[in-house]
């Protein structure tokens, strides 16, 4: 039965009483990221999970080549920056010499499903103990808009200039699909930061996936359906709404597998 | 004297990095060296010492595992042979870039392309010249026997650390193919956690702590020309450190010589014959073998330019080293280039022909 509580708001939130901060897992430094762009929540969610976890100094992470080349200047961890594409060789590396650490990636959809694809499917069928956040807004954002491997059908990139036609260009990958066959993987997921709720629902993960690593199941793979504003020619709300109506129509949201589920 | 052993020139560098505390190996099979992988496979070091050996899926997945495994601070190897260090080439640049210490060994095979399976010498120019993109220098070691094979593993491993830079050890299909008597070095333990906090702590990931220690970033990025033009200066303050300090070869018979020839890896071992047979037929020929490629040894042959009357190089390849040569004579004695290709080795005899024709004779 609900009750009528009366609680006036003064008393939900005292003067001076801080009912959010930034953590301090992110920097200071701001954010090379577009407004609107989902990579700024996505670095704050998952510092926020390694920070509520108290692992900042057990975790290294790997940065990767696109728009989160410079997320070590953002991330307050230990952190190395790999070639395009090799990230998660690399966090092989580091988790096979230290596996004592939480080690992850953070990349996106042209760095892990196009000239990384080879090392992203080969560290997950290896079950490599680590955490993989990908980040797929459809789009290379840093070079200025070209396709992706994610972009959808039809849709307009600088190098689809008429939209993509898979007689010329190939089938949006959807490579999240690929590593949830792999018997390495233990999650595979794919979540979305546009609304609060689905900022609940990654972060969530997130936790889940960290928790798994600290268990060693095996690989944890998080893809984020993000935006791309400025790649889209889109104002943010417009990009978030083409994101609901377009991208999570074909690239749909929930765990795609989790070997903790009964 | 420590244990001896009849082995591979793979066989003992394998062997060798279990016992010189090496962390971890990864790799990706390739004649004529994949013995390494199957030597250590077979041995389970991380039985032994803890080493982890793993089988990479390409030598690209290779180099970049070796470059996340050595950002920790340790001692990470990757061998190969020619077609799968030139996939290597963008990681070590990486490397270089960022001032990571790391191990790759070229078992070197013939080229361009596919090529051979069979020895060859002519990956000298990508091993010393930059190979990779962007300004930067290995330390090249070019071992000429199966001892030198298991002793330049430590060895590149304290150069690595020392100046915090990429170290090939470049050997060819001939010495990792061939078996001799070698003595095995007493095996060092691996370093703990705890010793790689006290003495890289300054630039390995250890895990940030607030307070405790710096964070540490390990990066070749840099957007602003200025600073980039910096840290490229101060790369190349370490490589004139490096010239200055790390020069390594060895000169035979070369006190009355005049007549000299220039080769390393198995060209030099071939060619101490030939200075033999030259010795008994009253030529006065001596050999020097660099033993770092890079630094290259000029001052040691310019200081022998003048008494001689000819230089002749010796390589399995079209002529790479012999452009040192010519920079360290400085064009004031003949110098000329012997080289068989594709597999082909020369004889000692042939290269007693071809110096007394192009340098006696000529």
């Amino acid at each position: 039965m609900a009750q009528d509580i009366k609680i006036s708001p003064e008393e939900i939130i005292k003067k001076g009483q801080v009912i959010f901060k930034k953590t301090s897992l992110l920097t200071d430094k701001v954010f090379s990221y577009c407004p609107g762009c989902g990579h700024g929540v996505a670095h704050r969610l998952f510092m926020e999970v390694i920070d509520e976890m108290g692992l900042q100094s057990d975790t290294l992470g790997v940065a990767s080549v696109g728009c989160s080349v410079l997320s070590y200047e953002f991330m307050n961890i230990d952190m190395v920056e790999a070639p395009h594409g090799r990230a998660t060789a690399l966090a092989t590396g580091m988790k096979r010499v230290r596996p004592d650490k939480i080690v992850f990636t953070y990349q996106g959809d042209g760095d892990l499903a196009a000239i990384g694809t080879s090392e992203t499917i080969h560290t997950c069928n290896r079950g490599e103990n680590i955490t993989i956040i990908f980040i797929n807004n459809g789009i290379y954002g840093m070079t200025g808009g070209q396709m992706a491997p994610t972009t959808l059908l039809g849709m307009k990139t600088s190098t689809t200039p008429y939209g993509r036609d898979h007689r010329l260009m190939g089938y949006p990958l959807k490579i999240t699909e690929i590593v949830a066959q792999l018997p390495g993987t233990a999650y595979v997921t794919r979540q979305a930061v546009h609304t609060p709720a689905l900022v609940r629902k990654t972060k969530k993960a997130m936790q889940k996936a960290i928790k798994y690593q600290l268990e060693g199941r095996g690989t944890t793979f998080i893809e984020i359906v993000s935006n791309c504003n400025s790649g889209w020619k889109m104002t943010p709300l417009q990009a978030n709404k083409w994101l609901e109506e377009n991208m999570l129509k074909f690239y749909k949201l929930g765990d795609l597998k989790d070997v903790g589920k009964k | 004297m420590g244990e001896v052993r009849l082995m591979k020139g793979n066989e003992a560098i394998a062997e060798a990095m279990i016992r010189a505390g090496v962390d971890a190996y990864f790799g990706y099979p390739i004649t004529p060296q994949s013995e390494v992988i199957e030597y250590l496979t077979a041995e389970k070091p991380w039985e032994r010492t803890g080493m982890v050996v793993l089988q990479a899926e390409s030598e690209l997945a290779a180099i970049n595992m070796v470059y996340g495994a050595a950002s920790c601070g340790k001692k990470v190897i990757t061998t190969s042979s020619s077609p799968g260090i030139s996939l290597m080439q963008e990681g070590i640049s990486y490397i270089a870039g960022s001032e990571v210490p790391a191990v790759i060994v070229n078992v070197v095979r013939g080229g361009p392309g596919l090529g051979t399976i069979q020895p060859s010498q002519a990956d000298y120019f990508q091993a010393t010249k930059g190979g990779g993109h962007g300004d930067y220098h290995l330390i090249v070691l070019a071992p000429a026997s199966v001892q030198e094979m298991a002793d330049f593993v430590p060895l590149a491993f304290d150069l690595a650390f020392k100046y915090l830079n990429p170290v090939m050890i470049l050997s060819d299909g001939v010495i990792g193919q061939m078996m001799e008597k070698v003595e095995l070095f007493d095996p060092i333990p691996r370093w703990t956690n705890e010793e790689i906090e006290q003495m890289h702590g300054d630039w390995a990931l250890v895990g940030y702590k607030p307070g405790k220690n710096k964070r540490h970033v390990i990066t070749s990025l840099d957007l602003v020309p200025e600073t980039q033009e910096q840290f490229v200066l101060k790369l190349k303050k370490k490589y004139e450190e490096i010239e200055k300090n790390e020069v390594r070869y060895e000169t035979f018979n070369t006190e009355d010589a005049e007549y000299l020839i220039v080769a390393y890896g198995s060209s030099s071992r071939i060619s101490q014959k030939t200075m033999q047979l030259a010795r008994e037929q009253g030529i006065k020929l001596g050999l020097l073998r660099p033993i770092t490629l890079y630094p290259f040894p000029y001052e040691p042959i310019r200081k022998l330019v003048p008494q001689l009357k000819g230089v002749l190089t010796v390589e399995m390849s079209l002529g790479q080293m012999v452009e040192d040569v010519k920079l360290a004579t400085e064009c004031k004695v003949p110098v000329e280039h012997y080289g068989r290709l594709g597999g082909m080795i020369p004889s000692p005899e042939e290269i007693l022909d071809v110096l007394k024709t192009k340098i006696i004779g000529g």
